[in-house]
């Protein structure tokens, strides 16, 4: 589904500075997979998903998404196939805006915005079914500025607002960093619920190494700006957090 | 005529400018600088429409159009030079001083002798009053039309998180294109306005009027915080009222005998209190957050 093909991307380069994120990196995703990656810092991971997302664009390589080219493509085009929910609770949501209009953005993914007025008495519906799923009572306060909602709950809707619309891969960036233990808790079990409904293809950067062992049917460590180990289900069952520690510290 | 009747007239001519500046603080979160030439643009197409016995009805889509090519230049320089949007503005802004002069031929052109929008009213306070507040009403209807479309939620979140914006697909460049234009337009709208109004088309109108602009948003935001109010309709109104309101401070100003070679002067350090203000304020609100 998602298809890295020898990519390389450095920063700085031909500079004395020069950093290579990624190092001739292939990598093959199948559909509905949910893969965790892990890596210390300065291993690549940001880059990976930033590459899919179109905000960077690759040195060399291609990038296929569903057998579809997109090295090159624009980031709002690519984003009809691909959602986003970033480690900055902030960053996922406009905080002037109500949840509603949030919400109805969020509906319109890739498709035209059109001068016709689309939030009805069906779509304020809608919405309020979703965000019942929460279970934290925001389904009343539906017309309320995001700004005024703790970064838990503003992550929680970002969540949902992925799939308000029929996106193919959802790429998680650090998604709990910034949240509180029992927030953090919940906002994973909400993705581990919507990527099963959904039939999401999840790609999930993590340095919480519980999550990453707990979610996700298959783990990857970056290295240097290359894969250095691949683990299945099977085996990445077996593997414990003291396991990835020892990772870490080959490095 | 009344002088502070006078200024609420001149407050009401200001608002498509208001209105426009609001739309650039929402959709870029920073003024536009256009402005003072886009707004000169305006009256001097009104003028020269005017002094060619151009209907009205022709001249209103030449005076928007020329605006909206003005907000295009500088949404051109910003998105695709990628040169700092208060840059491009100030540049085009320069850029336009020229051309307004070329346009004009002199520095200098009255109106008085002509028809005008408000030449065929009878008892010329009271009309004028209600044609432009009618003008005003159309334009808060049609912008509160627009704020809340899909286009418009696209529009108004692109100020306040693009990164998100683009990550729901929506391409940024065409909108912020989209909405210098609208903007440009709206304050050019607002020149030919008050060369009407005052009855001449002066080629350095146009300076110091995005710094009015920006005082009479920043009164408004004041008492929209004030209000605790969400509704885009009241917001659009509150927008009109700040600039009716720094008109009519300004006439308080004049009023009272301070010289007025000193008012420009006067107008910056006004626009500082109240922006000191609303700092202080939303730094409280932000940390709150």
């Amino acid at each position: 589904m998602l298809v890295f093909n020898d990519v390389s991307k450095s920063f700085f380069s031909n500079k004395p500075n020069e950093v290579k994120a990624l190092d001739r990196l292939s990598l093959t995703v199948s559909s509905g997979e949910f893969v965790s990656v892990v890596g210390a810092n300065g291993s690549g991971k940001s880059t990976l998903q930033n590459l899919v997302a179109g905000t960077i664009m690759a040195d060399r390589g291609n990038i296929r998404l569903n057998g579809e080219l997109i090295t090159g493509m624009a980031d709002y085009k690519r984003s009809r196939w691909i959602a986003r929910v970033f480690q900055d609770p902030l960053q996922g949501t406009a905080p002037e805006l109500s949840i509603l209009d949030n919400f109805r953005l969020a509906a319109l993914r890739g498709k035209a915005k059109k001068l016709k007025i689309g939030i009805d008495k069906a779509f304020k519906e809608r919405v309020k079914q979703q965000v019942q799923l929460l279970n934290m009572g925001l389904e009343d306060k539906i017309h309320q500025p995001m700004g005024l909602l703790s970064g838990g709950q503003r992550q929680a809707l970002t969540l949902l607002m992925t799939v308000m619309n029929d996106v193919k891969l959802l790429l998680l960036d650090e998604p709990t960093a910034a949240l509180d233990p029992r927030s953090a808790s919940r906002v994973m079990e909400l993705a581990n619920r919507l990527v099963a409904d959904y039939q999401l293809t999840v790609l999930f950067i993590t340095h919480n190494m519980k999550e990453a062992l707990r979610y996700g049917d298959r783990l990857i460590q970056l290295s240097h700006g290359r894969i250095k180990r691949d683990v299945g289900a099977e085996d990445k069952g077996m593997l414990k957090p003291q396991d990835l520690y020892e990772w870490f510290n080959e490095d | 005529m009344d002088f502070y009747f006078a200024a609420i007239l001149q407050g009401l001519c200001f608002a498509p400018m208001g209105l426009g500046i609001y739309l650039t603080m929402k959709i870029f979160n920073f003024p536009d600088i256009t402005t003072d030439g886009s707004y000169t643009l305006g009256a001097v197409i009104c003028a020269l429409g005017l002094s060619h016995q151009l209907p009205f009805i022709v001249l209103l889509p030449l005076v928007l159009l020329g605006g909206a090519v003005a907000g295009s230049c500088t949404a051109f320089i910003h998105t695709k030079l990628k040169i700092n949007a208060l840059l491009a503005g100030i540049l085009v802004m320069t850029a336009l001083y020229s051309v307004n002069l070329t346009l004009l031929g002199r520095s200098n052109i009255p109106l008085l002798g002509y028809t005008n929008l408000f030449s065929f009213v009878r008892n010329p306070a009271v009309n004028m009053f209600l044609i432009v507040a009618a003008i005003v009403m159309l334009l808060i209807f049609t912008l509160h039309y627009l704020l809340r479309t899909d286009f418009g939620i696209a529009m108004r979140a692109t100020g306040n998180n693009e990164i998100m914006v683009r990550s729901m697909g929506v391409n940024t460049t065409k909108i912020k294109w989209i909405g210098l234009a609208i903007t440009n337009a709206l304050v050019a709208f607002s020149g030919c306005l008050i060369a009407q109004f005052q009855g001449f088309t002066d080629i350095n109108m146009g300076i110091g009027i995005v710094i009015s602009g920006l005082g009479s948003v920043m009164i408004a935001e004041a008492i929209i915080k004030l209000l605790q109010t969400d509704k885009v309709w009241m917001n659009l109104l509150m927008v009109v009222v700040g600039v009716t309101v720094f008109q009519l401070v300004l006439a308080v100003t004049l009023s009272i005998g301070i010289d007025s070679s000193l008012l420009k002067l006067f107008t910056a350090c006004f626009v500082l209190l109240i922006v000191a203000f609303a700092q202080r304020d939303f730094l409280g609100s932000a940390i709150k957050r």
